[in-house]
Parts: structure tokens; C-alpha cells; sequence
């Protein structure tokens, strides 16, 4: 009975201990987006924006925060959203800390698919923009898929191993490919597909935003509702089969949730790798294992990491932009390196 | 002789080692390779944008005559290319058989472990910020680059409790790789030289120069008899360190010249034709097919048949679609992954 009551007791403390770390990281993205509002090419004070914010800006103010600025900034905090959460399903599911969107191919595959459709068309400005995300999202979604196939072995199913190793050889085998292609560029189409590549948020514009939305409205409350499947996966195998055969099946719906909100991230961002990593275990660190917790913790760590990245990205070195994907590896391959140290396999 | 039983095990094993090896084939594979080898450097050099019949590539070489144009060609152009087509090869493959015996990984390659990764991201900021650089500084910037990469693949590798399993290797030099790519590419976006950079960073053989040439070579021909040299104790080392220490070898010591041996050669190379992977991760393997497991044949073998590897995909590349160049990088990768996939597949989780 004492036992019992301890344990509710507990968990109040933890459910507590969530939600004011819940409350600290948007209070910290309220921040973070009220500095990117300053932040750019062009600089507005802070009052300027909480005038311009209540409709009393110049014409010119108002375009640039609310047709340029916001939208991006709507963007990055999604795509990181999104990302975080398929990192973390990735983790889970594959029982792997080093698993992360892009390495099952996600971010390759989508790279490929604008470049054929980049070099199909003559100019980037010739080419109807809104086709890109979906084509950048059939290449991502048919590079995972390539993975996956070639990583399973029949009675095996898919080691976590064979998935890093494939990925990272289909990765590999895109990118010459790409190269290949590349160098037929104009440089025009060549600037625009390199800092694509490099994972700019390159699509600010309202209309991306919806095209973004409705991915993630979808598909993460269906992951969410997934968090005690991807529980039991994660107390390993054994005890996944003895609970039932359905856990592969399972397996396989998760991997497909987490590859399809990837690639919609992915479509209207560009290759921004390490996210996916770096959100779900700076999350387990906060909350602990359970993923009740930790996929909408991490979505929100995910969400203010990108946006951080990238407003530092615009910031940092005027009047030049550094996609926010390079200013993540740059964090976010020391931090691999350092768990890469750290585990054992 | 007073051997205990153990070092009699042991002298055992590398008796067993040296008894599958294979000096027939060895020495078929370089004398057969050098024939081979010399037909497709005759090949190489009069195919191209402008085709050029042998007998003039014949008298450029032996009576050179610089107001022809097809001498020209032939001389400043085709022949400096074709020669660091076989360098390189050799260098890239060596390395890998180095690396492989050393480590006892079989996915070691310097592209997959970082070096290139490295001595590209050295390059970068030789590009970015010391545009005239002479090429002798290059390509010692070249070398720290590619000692920086395997510095850290390294390092990290070693951190960790298991020690350097191959998969951890492979993921430290991915994670190293990404990093220096990123900051590569933010130097590139940033200075405005990216395609450039694509071009060099793809691999390509088309711009070598006898002045390139000059200064590679020593360094290559001393890093390549080091690891003939070397090569009775890197088959002692691939039998695993207790059988290393009780044949008395000295590990220490060979580990740190090979070392020095793979990042000369993979630097070099690198700074000739860019980073090109796969060339040292799939040679090596072609070779112990062939020759067995000594090191002796390994390596002689790798560098005739990593020569012939890269002469040919340089001249395919030429020829496949002209007059467009296919960067060999990109050529030899599209036929590297599904090795390294089969590989990674026979290995099952373990590798």
C-alpha cells in the first residue's frame, strides 16, 4: 500500500517536473523568436517590431517581418519540431542513440530528386516552385524505402547495424551521383542547389507553411498516440516478441511515420541533419525514457534549436546567410562524436 | 631454439598465413598488371576530346616536338594526367591494405575513416584565404588535413569502452566527415568558390601537371617502399595483437609508421585528385582474394591493381559521355557502394 502510494507520488513529481520544463523551453522559444524578429539583413529595434507586430509599422516593415521574417521562422521551429520527433521515433525503434532521419537516407534522396527536377527545368526561376517539396518528398521517401529494402535480411528483420551501415552506403552512392550531375549546372541553379543542399530554410513564404502544416498536424499526434508501442520497443526484443508478433508490424508502421514526417520536413528545408539526434537525447536527459514524455518535449527542443540555428545563421556574418543545417553539424557532429565515445554498442 | 609453447602456437598461425599465400599469382598479377597497365596508359593517353593515333603518341614521347599541337597535347596534358591516374591509384590502395591489416577492419578505407574528409577541408581554406599558394604547401596542408580527420576518427574510436570496433569507426568517420563537409561548405557558400571546390572535391585527374607531379612523387615513392618495408609486420599485426606481442613485435613502433605511411599517401592523393573513397576499401579485398593473407604480396598486388583501377575509370570517364568529364570520384563510388553494401551484409550485425 506504501509502496503504491509512493509511486503515484513519483509519478506526480515527474509529471510536475515535465510540465515546468515544458513551460521553461517555450518560454525560451518565445524569446529566441522575439530576437530572430530583429534579426536579418535589415535590422528593426524592438520597438519597431512590437509597432509594426500591432499593425503600426511602414509598409516596408511590415513586409519584411510579416511576408519574410515570420514565415521562416514559423518554418524552422516546425521542421525542427518535426524532425526531433522522427529522431526520436528512429531512436526508439531501432534501439540505436545514433539513429537519426538523416541517416536512413532521408536527406540524400530528397537532395537527388531537386536536382533532376532542378536540371530538368533550365533555371531554378523557371520552375514551378511549389512542385519542388513534393518532389524533394517522393525522393526522400523512395531513398528510406531503398534502405530499409536493402537492409533487411529475411529472419532477421533489420539489424540497427545493417540500417546505419546501408544508409550510410546509399548516402554515399547518391551524393556521386549528384556530383555527376552537378557540375552540368549553370552556376545560378548550381548556388541555389548547394545551399539547398546545405539546408537553408529556403522556402519562407506563407504557402509553405501550409504546405508544411497539415504533414505534422496529422502524422505526430499519430505518433504520439504510438508512445507506449514505442516503449516496449525500446525494453529490447525478447520482451517485445514475448508481448506479441505484431511488434514487427508495429515496428514497420512507426518507421513509416517517422520517414514520411522526415521527408515533409526535409522537402521545404533541405538537408539539415543532426536535429534529429541531438533533440530526442538532450530530451531523455530532461524527462527519462518514457516517450509519453519525450516526443513532445523534443519536438519542442527541436523546434528552438532550429530556430536558434537559424537566426544565428542569418546574424552571424552580415550581409552573407549560413544555412542553419551547417551551423547544426557544426554542434551537432561533436555531440555525435562525443556519444559515439560514450556508448557502448 | 627454446621457443615456449605458446610462440610455438604462434609461429604456427603466421606459418599457416604464409602457407596460404599465393607467389604464383602475385607474381603473375604484377607481371601480367605492368603489360596490362602500360597498354591502358597508351590507350588513355591517345583516346580523348581529340583522338590521337598511337605512333604519334610514340614520337611525342621519344622525339618531342613542341610546335605540334598533338605533341602538345600529349605531353602537357594526357601524360601528366595518366601518370597521376596509376599514382594515385596506387597510393589510395595501399593505404587501404594498410589500414585493413592494421586495424583488422574490413571497411577501412581513407574515405570512410576521414582522411580525405580532412586534407578536403584543409584545401578548402587554402582556396578560401591563400589562393596563390604554391603546391608544395598545399599539399603539406594536405597532410595535416588528413592527420587532423584521422586524428579525431581515431581518437574517438578509442575513447570508448569496446575500443575500435569497425562500426564505430565507420560512424566516427561519418560524423567526421559531415563536420568538416559542413564547414567546407559554409567556407565555399561564404568565399563563392563552390563549384570550384565540387569539381576538385569530386576527383578528377584531368588537371594534374608535371609540376603537381614533381612534388608528389618523392614523397609517394618513399611512402610506398616504407610500406613494402612494412609489410611482414603488418601481416603480424593482422593476426591480432597477442600473436603480435608474442612473435616480438614491436607494436608500437610499426603502428606509428604505418600511420605516418597512410597519411602521406592518402594526403597526397588527395591533394592531387580530390577525395576519391572506395578505391581503398575495394582493392585491398580483390588483392587477399587473389594473393592469400601475407601482406608481402597485399601490398605489391593492391598498388599494380589499384593503378589499373583508377587508369581505367579515368579513361571511362573520359569516354563515356564526351565532352563532358565524369568526375572518377563519382565513377568509382557508383561502383564502391554496392561492394561496401555486400559487405556490410556478409557481416551480418557484426561486420
Amino acid at each position: 500500500m506504501i509502496n503504491k502510494q509512493s509511486k503515484t507520488k513519483s509519478q506526480l513529481k515527474k509529471e510536475r517536473q515535465v510540465k515546468l520544463t515544458a513551460l521553461l523551453l517555450f518560454l525560451m522559444i518565445a524569446l529566441c523568436f522575439f530576437i530572430s524578429l530583429n534579426t536579418g539583413h535589415i535590422r528593426l529595434s524592438p520597438q519597431e517590431t512590437l509597432s509594426t507586430l500591432f499593425g503600426q509599422g511602414t509598409e516596408q516593415q511590415s513586409l519584411i517581418l510579416f511576408d519574410f521574417r515570420l514565415p521562416r521562422m514559423v518554418i524552422a521551429i516546425l521542421v525542427g519540431m518535426g524532425l526531433a520527433v522522427s529522431g526520436a521515433v528512429l531512436q526508439g525503434i531501432v534501439r540505436n542513440p545514433l539513429a537519426e532521419p538523416g541517416i536512413i537516407g532521408i536527406n540524400a534522396g530528397a537532395g537527388l530528386a531537386v536536382m533532376l527536377f532542378i536540371s530538368f527545368f533550365a533555371t531554378v526561376s523557371d520552375a514551378p516552385v511549389f512542385l519542388m517539396p513534393i518532389i524533394a518528398f517522393v525522393g526522400a521517401g523512395g531513398a528510406a524505402l531503398l534502405v530499409y529494402l536493402l537492409s533487411y535480411k529475411r529472419h532477421e528483420g533489420i539489424s540497427p547495424i545493417r540500417l546505419v551501415l546501408t544508409g550510410i552506403a546509399i548516402a554515399a552512392g547518391i551524393d556521386a551521383l549528384m556530383i555527376v550531375l552537378t557540375l552540368r549546372l549553370d552556376p545560378e541553379n548550381y548556388q541555389f542547389l548547394a545551399t539547398w543542399i546545405a539546408g537553408s530554410i529556403w522556402g519562407s513564404n506563407w504557402k509553405f507553411v501550409l504546405a508544411l502544416l497539415p504533414w505534422l498536424l496529422v502524422f505526430m499526434p499519430l505518433i504520439y498516440s504510438k508512445s507506449s508501442v514505442l516503449n516496449i520497443l525500446n525494453l529490447g526484443d525478447e520482451t517485445a516478441i514475448g508481448l506479441g508478433a505484431h511488434m514487427e508490424k508495429e515496428r514497420r508502421i512507426l518507421l513509416a511515420l517517422a520517414v514520411v514526417v522526415a521527408a515533409a520536413c526535409v522537402s521545404v528545408s533541405g538537408g539539415i541533419g543532426f536535429v534529429g539526434l541531438i533533440a530526442p537525447h538532450l530530451t531523455r536527459r530532461l524527462v527519462g525514457d518514457k516517450h509519453e514524455y519525450i516526443i513532445p518535449i523534443s519536438a519542442m527542443v527541436g523546434g528552438l534549436l532550429l530556430l536558434i540555428a537559424d537566426t544565428l545563421g542569418r546574424g552571424m556574418i552580415q550581409p552573407s546567410e549560413i544555412p542553419a543545417g551547417i551551423i547544426v553539424a557544426v554542434i551537432g557532429a561533436p555531440y555525435f562524436l562525443y556519444l559515439l565515445a560514450k556508448t557502448k554498442d | 631454439m627454446g621457443w615456449s609453447k605458446e610462440q610455438m602456437d604462434e609461429k604456427e598461425q603466421l606459418r599457416k598465413v604464409k602457407e596460404t599465400a599465393r607467389p604464383t599469382v602475385g607474381i603473375s598479377i604484377l607481371s601480367v598488371g605492368t603489360l596490362l597497365l602500360i597498354f591502358s596508359v597508351a590507350l588513355s593517353i591517345s583516346l580523348g576530346a581529340a583522338d590521337i593515333d598511337l605512333k604519334t603518341v610514340w614520337t611525342t614521347i621519344f622525339r618531342f616536338n613542341p610546335d605540334l599541337v598533338d605533341h602538345q597535347i600529349i605531353w602537357e596534358l594526357r601524360i601528366p594526367r595518366v601518370i597521376g591516374a596509376a599514382i594515385v591509384g596506387s597510393c589510395f590502395a595501399v593505404s587501404g591494405a594498410l589500414m585493413q591489416g592494421m586495424t583488422r577492419n574490413p571497411l577501412a578505407d581513407s574515405g570512410l575513416l576521414g582522411l580525405n574528409a580532412g586534407a578536403a577541408f584543409m584545401l578548402a581554406l587554402c582556396f578560401a584565404f591563400f589562393p596563390g599558394l604554391s603546391y608544395s604547401y598545399v599539399i603539406l596542408f594536405s597532410f595535416l588535413g588528413a592527420a587532423l580527420g584521422a586524428g579525431i576518427v581515431y581518437g574517438v574510436g578509442s575513447l570508448s569502452e569496446n575500443g575500435l570496433t569497425p562500426i564505430r569507426l565507420v560512424l566516427a568517420g561519418a560524423a567526421v566527415s559531415a563536420l568538416l563537409g559542413a564547414l567546407s561548405e559554409g567556407i565555399a557558400l561564404y568565399y563563392e568558390i563552390g563549384q570550384d571546390l565540387a569539381f576538385w572535391y569530386a576527383g578528377g585527374v584531368s588537371g594534374t601537371t608535371w609540376g603537381q607531379l614533381k612534388v608528389v612523387t618523392p614523397w609517394l615513392c618513399l611512402a610506398l617502399l616504407g610500406a613494402i618495408a612494412l609489410s611482414r609486420s603488418i601481416t603480424i599485426l593482422s593476426l591480432g595483437e597477442e600473436v603480435a606481442i608474442g612473435l616480438g613485435e614491436r607494436m608500437g613502433r610499426v603502428k606509428l609508421l604505418s600511420a605516418i605511411i597512410i597519411l602521406i599517401l592518402a594526403g597526397a592523393a588527395v591533394s592531387v585528385v580530390g577525395a576519391v573513397s572506395f578505391v581503398g576499401l575495394i582493392v585491398p579485398h580483390l588483392a587477399r582474394r587473389l594473393v592469400g593473407h601475407d601482406y608481402r604480396w597485399i601490398i605489391p598486388a593492391s598498388a599494380m591493381l589499384g593503378a589499373l583501377l583508377v587508369v581505367l575509370a579515368d579513361l571511362t570517364a573520359r569516354i563515356i559521355n564526351p565532352p563532358y568529364e565524369t568526375p572518377i570520384g563519382a565513377l568509382i563510388a557508383l561502383i564502391g557502394v554496392p561492394f561496401f553494401l555486400y559487405l556490410a551484409r556478409k557481416g551480418g550485425g557484426h561486420v
